[in-house]
């Protein structure tokens, strides 16, 4: 096991506040849970704890980006997304703003404090608020990446973080081909493609192995950036392997599998199936058990897998059914 | 800690509040610039149809009194990094800003007509992105004090010397995003920073008192550790030298401005329903009047 995603958070925070004074970062009570504590250490004149106000911290965010600085504002991601919509939405996308916001603890991932706690819909709230960027890294070597990019990209930003300690995926070189809007392939296979992020990532790989056991080659494609979506890599993997898997640490309404339904629907319709908590609200649990309770383990991405794979395979013979129907030649 | 962290700017000398970059007006002066204020708020409504008159009357003179003899503001520069800020936290007060703007020169009068119609920049609410000389966009209740403490938090941190004024209206502080901001603000010290209350008593579906009371506003702004003045809020006398008095070290400033909704239209003073109302061409027509 690595890192998680935010101590890498925390340590790239650090490192992007030696080499620029106008980062400042804010929190609102829970910088032991967010680490920015850590940087308070470091930079306490450049911390700002705005207590359990996060509809505060976002306006002052924004006034502090008027003057140049560039804010961190993190909290638990239930906290940085649904309480703050409207001041999100105003202050800072609408007005257009160069304020970062940071959602830790995203998921089922978050774990035994239960529903009130685990943001299962943050991705689909950001994702409806235009000049709104979203970033899911998938392991502490792409956390450092991202959260440089963060920083040096122009615009509002949701950083999505999670809690636990994640497999390594990347090595730090790797890591540094890291673009904004840029899906990364990290496995290919020509039965179907594998498109998670975040937590689902490692998940993922870790089914494609199974499957290919069982002999279904499965391309796995990290997608870190929900906002702007990657519609290329979307449309190339739908047309080279003609079915479709997202997978993520959040509810299957408004997030990588809507943002992928979305595309394929517009650009080139394959079957699709979406890994994620099916719309209800969870519970107490580990993230083990939650994850295995509510659809987001290893094994239902492999039978999620398994099951796209025989609607494409169904749709071929109706599709060879119908052609030898109307040409009466077999295809 | 937050000691820790502000030791030093403190002490740092603040500009005194009232150094400016244009002529002093004269008190006449400045009344005459509220009436062509308010004769510009009147055509503008009357051209778009929509809009809000009563709280855009009632903060004429505060907008006026900051903009023509206390804010240190380069029009042709409107992001002057040392500018003293502004924000409109009552957004829909929109008319008054931008008229104001127009008279100080942001941009030209003749803009003012184009409110609220496609492709404007005068929106219907503040937008920093759209028109030149709004320091925030605002127009949802509540977060443009917020904003405003941020740019104040930043004037510490940067050690600059400008100041930052929102004004609020009193039904706003019906908002508890309101009170965060304003427990931040003297958590924080911010001593750059000076809150305007547009206390017209009134807002859209019945006075504030009846609606939900807010009261006592003064003794809750100083029971959070503002320092509280209240004034005349029609009065340029009374305006400036408030806003002139010297700084508390380390508390923000309130200063609740005492007006009357409406204020300069004898049928809409005091007047719920003229929170947001349509006028009519024969309103337009007897409000100029009364403006001459």
């Amino acid at each position: 096991m690595g890192a998680s995603t935010r101590d890498a958070y925390a340590e790239a925070l650090v490192a992007l506040g030696m080499e620029h004074d106008d980062l400042v970062v804010l929190d609102a009570d829970l910088g032991k849970s967010t680490r920015t504590l850590i940087f308070r250490e470091r930079f306490p004149e450049r911390f700002f704890d705005i207590g359990i106000a996060e509809q505060n911290m976002i306006g002052i965010a924004a006034g502090l980006a008027t003057c140049g600085l560039v804010p961190f504002a993190s909290t638990l991601g239930v906290f940085a997304t649904r309480r703050v919509c409207d001041q999100v939405s105003v202050s800072v996308a609408y007005a257009g703003l160069n304020v970062k916001i940071v959602g830790t603890h995203t998921g089922l991932e978050m774990g035994q404090d239960g529903a009130t706690h685990q943001a299962l819909d943050d991705i689909s709230i950001m994702r409806a608020i235009p000049n709104m960027t979203i970033v899911v890294p998938s392991d502490a070597a792409q956390t450092l990446a991202a959260v440089k990019a963060v920083y040096e990209h122009k615009g509002p930003v949701y950083l999505r973080l999670g809690r636990g300690p994640v497999p390594a995926i990347y090595r730090g070189e790797d890591a540094i081909c890291f673009k904004i809007g840029k899906a990364i392939t990290l496995r290919t296979g020509c039965d179907l493609t594998i498109m998670a992020t975040g937590v689902m990532v490692a998940r993922s790989l870790a089914a494609a192995k199974d499957l290919a056991a069982r002999g279904v080659r499965a391309g796995v494609v990290d997608f870190h950036t929900l906002k702007p979506l990657d519609i290329t890599a979307v449309r190339v993997a739908a047309e080279k392997t003609g079915a479709i898997v997202t997978a993520e640490d959040h509810s299957i309404i408004g997030g990588l599998g809507s943002a992928v339904a979305e595309a394929l629907a517009e650009t080139t319709p394959v079957p699709l199936r979406r890994v994620g908590v099916r719309d209800t609200f969870a519970e107490s649990g580990s993230s083990e058990d939650l994850s295995r309770k509510y659809g987001l383990s290893i094994a239902a991405i492999v039978e999620a897998s398994l099951d796209v794979l025989g609607r494409k395979e169904e749709m071929a013979i109706a599709g060879d059914q119908r052609q030898t129907k109307e040409t009466g030649i077999r295809g | 800690m937050v000691s820790v962290i502000l030791e030093g700017i403190d002490s740092m000398d603040v500009q005194q509040v009232g150094d400016r970059f244009q002529e002093d007006l004269s008190l006449a002066e400045l009344r005459e610039k509220a009436r062509a204020v308010r004769r510009h708020i009147v055509k503008m409504l009357g051209a778009c149809q929509s809009g809000h008159p009563g709280g855009s009357f009632s903060c004429v003179e505060i907008l006026v009194a900051l903009y023509f003899a206390i804010l240190r503001i380069k029009p042709d520069t409107p992001r002057w990094e040392e500018r003293d800020r502004f924000v409109l936290s009552k957004g829909h007060a929109a008319p008054a800003l931008y008229a104001v703007l127009a008279e100080r020169e942001y941009f030209p009068v003749s803009t003012l007509m184009t409110l609220r119609q496609l492709d404007s920049i005068l929106q219907g609410h503040p937008s920093m992105k759209a028109t030149p000389g709004v320091d925030m966009t605002t127009g949802s209740l509540g977060q443009g004090i917020s904003a405003a403490v941020g740019m104040a938090l930043a004037g510490k941190l940067l050690r600059k010397s400008f100041r930052v004024y929102a004004l609020l209206g009193d039904g706003e502080f019906q908002s508890g995003q309101v009170w965060e901001a304003v427990m931040a603000a003297a958590h924080y010290r911010l001593d750059n920073l000076t809150l305007i209350v547009d206390y017209n008593k009134l807002q859209i579906d019945g006075p504030v008192k009846e609606v939900m009371n807010i009261e006592p506003l003064g003794d809750k702004l100083i029971a959070f550790n503002w320092a509280v003045s209240t004034t005349d809020g029609h009065d340029f006398d009374a305006l400036t030298s408030v806003f002139r008095e010297p700084i508390v070290p380390a508390r923000p400033k309130a200063v609740i401005a005492l007006t009357v909704k409406g204020k300069g239209c004898s049928f809409m003073e005091n007047r719920v329903e003229y929170h947001g109302a349509v006028l009519s061409e024969d309103m337009v027509a007897s409000a100029l009047g009364e403006l001459t």
